[in-house]
């Protein structure tokens, strides 16, 4: 059988941070001791005060190739953002 | 830096002529600086020369623990102790770092290491040199840490993002490595007449082969211009070389220390320092395996492995009946 450690993707919120940010992945025969390699490999500099991992293969995401049809639609809607409509001053912060 | 001789996996330079609809496409993303991802589509030159590079990184990270390693228990106070500790472990984590970003283009990492322990890999070759006394440590992480960072600086800019970000995160550990080896060299240079004498000695014996760091001369460089178009490469070996000798020389001075090379000059025209080469054929027999601590150096990263191995399988032969016993009880 072979031996080779399954790939864990590792995610980690700051002090100060909104979210857990994906910061890298390494090897480990299970989720204890990758959050144990986790907090020795990522976390040397006060980085983090909360560790998520995840086993590599059970994550799934866009192909590149859909980007266009993914994203583009979003690019021609300004109206979107607050900015797009100009509110006179004399009104105030909004 | 940390990679020598790499060998682009085409010769020559392809011309946009040449170049299919999709190859194109690729270079034009990285012409205008868009970040190669895993999952982009990459010519298979591109991705294999990256492998070579990442992964000979990689291995000078890793080996590169074993001349610092061998100072850990005769550290002069234990606060440096914790130092070198703390630095060491730093370079377990940048060859963990790199390996990580090599996987993302489909090569393993136990592949990596089984191509270094066979020979068919290399690492810096730096590393087959020895640290002979506490002076060498800190001439190693003022001088070869040194020289990695400037490497490493222009390689943040690389055009493969996994790489890319490896880079980034490295170099805010590795300014702690030269700052730290800078100040133990200046503990020796401003103490006894004899660290004095230490330091200098240390700086004389690393300072050619921390120039051979970058490699060859660019004329000398052949593989250099495909690497350079794709970006894995940022700048030349000569442009980096340049830019190293004149950021330490006015370290130098301020140790108070002789200049090692007595072809150091300040050339007011060209607005750099003159230098000489180091020895080529010197360079080109450790990087065949002569140097002085070649065979100590795989042997070591062997034996470790080797020796490691009842621990890889029992953990994972524990995950995987734990894995099942959970299995059985649902």
């Amino acid at each position: 059988m072979k031996n080779e450690w399954p790939l864990w993707e590792i995610f980690i919120r700051g002090q100060h941070g909104m979210s857990h940010r994906h910061v890298g992945s390494l090897h480990a025969p299970d989720a204890e001791m990758a959050i144990k390699n986790a907090r020795d490999v990522y976390t040397r500099r006060n980085e983090g005060v909360s560790i998520w991992v995840v086993e590599a293969r059970h994550i799934a995401a866009t192909a590149p190739g859909e980007k266009g049809p993914l994203f583009e639609p979003s690019e021609s809607k300004v109206y979107r953002h607050p900015t797009f409509f100009d509110i006179p001053d004399e009104v105030g912060h909004m | 830096m940390y990679a020598q001789l790499i060998k682009t996996a085409r010769s020559g330079i392809t011309s946009r002529e040449d170049m299919s609809e999709q190859e194109r496409e690729f270079q034009d993303k990285i012409d205008n600086d868009i970040k190669i991802e895993p999952r982009d589509w990459m010519p298979d030159d591109y991705r294999a020369t990256l492998i070579r590079q990442m992964g000979q990184h990689a291995h000078s990270e890793v080996v590169g623990q074993l001349p610092e390693g061998n100072w850990i228990t005769r550290a002069p106070t234990l606060e440096r102790k914790a130092i070198l500790l703390a630095k060491v472990q730093d370079e377990a984590g940048h060859g963990l770092y790199l390996y990580s970003a090599a996987e993302t283009l489909g090569e393993t990492r136990d592949e990596l290491v089984r191509l270094l322990h066979e020979g068919r890999m290399k690492y810096s070759s730096i590393f087959n040199y020895p640290t002979l006394n506490w002076a060498d440590i800190g001439a190693v992480g003022w001088l070869v840490d040194g020289a990695a960072i400037v490497n490493q600086v222009a390689l943040q800019r690389t055009s493969y993002g996994p790489y890319s970000r490896a880079m980034i995160r490295i170099c805010k550990e590795e300014s702690f490595h030269a700052r730290q080896g800078y100040h133990a060299m200046m503990k020796m240079a401003f103490g006894s007449p004899a660290q004095k004498k230490m330091a200098q000695d240390a700086l004389n014996r690393l300072w050619f082969p921390a120039m051979m760091m970058f490699g060859p001369h660019d004329s000398d460089s052949t593989h250099s211009e495909q690497s350079m178009a794709w970006k894995i490469k940022v700048k030349s070996n000569d442009e980096l070389r340049q830019q190293f000798v004149d950021q330490t020389i006015p370290q130098i001075e301020y140790l108070g220390l002789d200049l090692p090379d007595e072809g150091i000059k300040w050339n007011e025209e060209r607005g750099h320092y003159d230098f000489s080469d180091p020895d080529w054929d010197e360079f080109m027999d450790v990087i065949r395996g002569n140097g002085p601590c070649n065979v100590d150096r795989l042997n070591d990263r062997v034996a470790a492995w080797d020796n490691g191995q009842w621990v890889r399988d029992g953990l994972m032969a524990h995950a995987r009946k734990k894995a099942a016993a959970k299995v059985a009880a649902e």
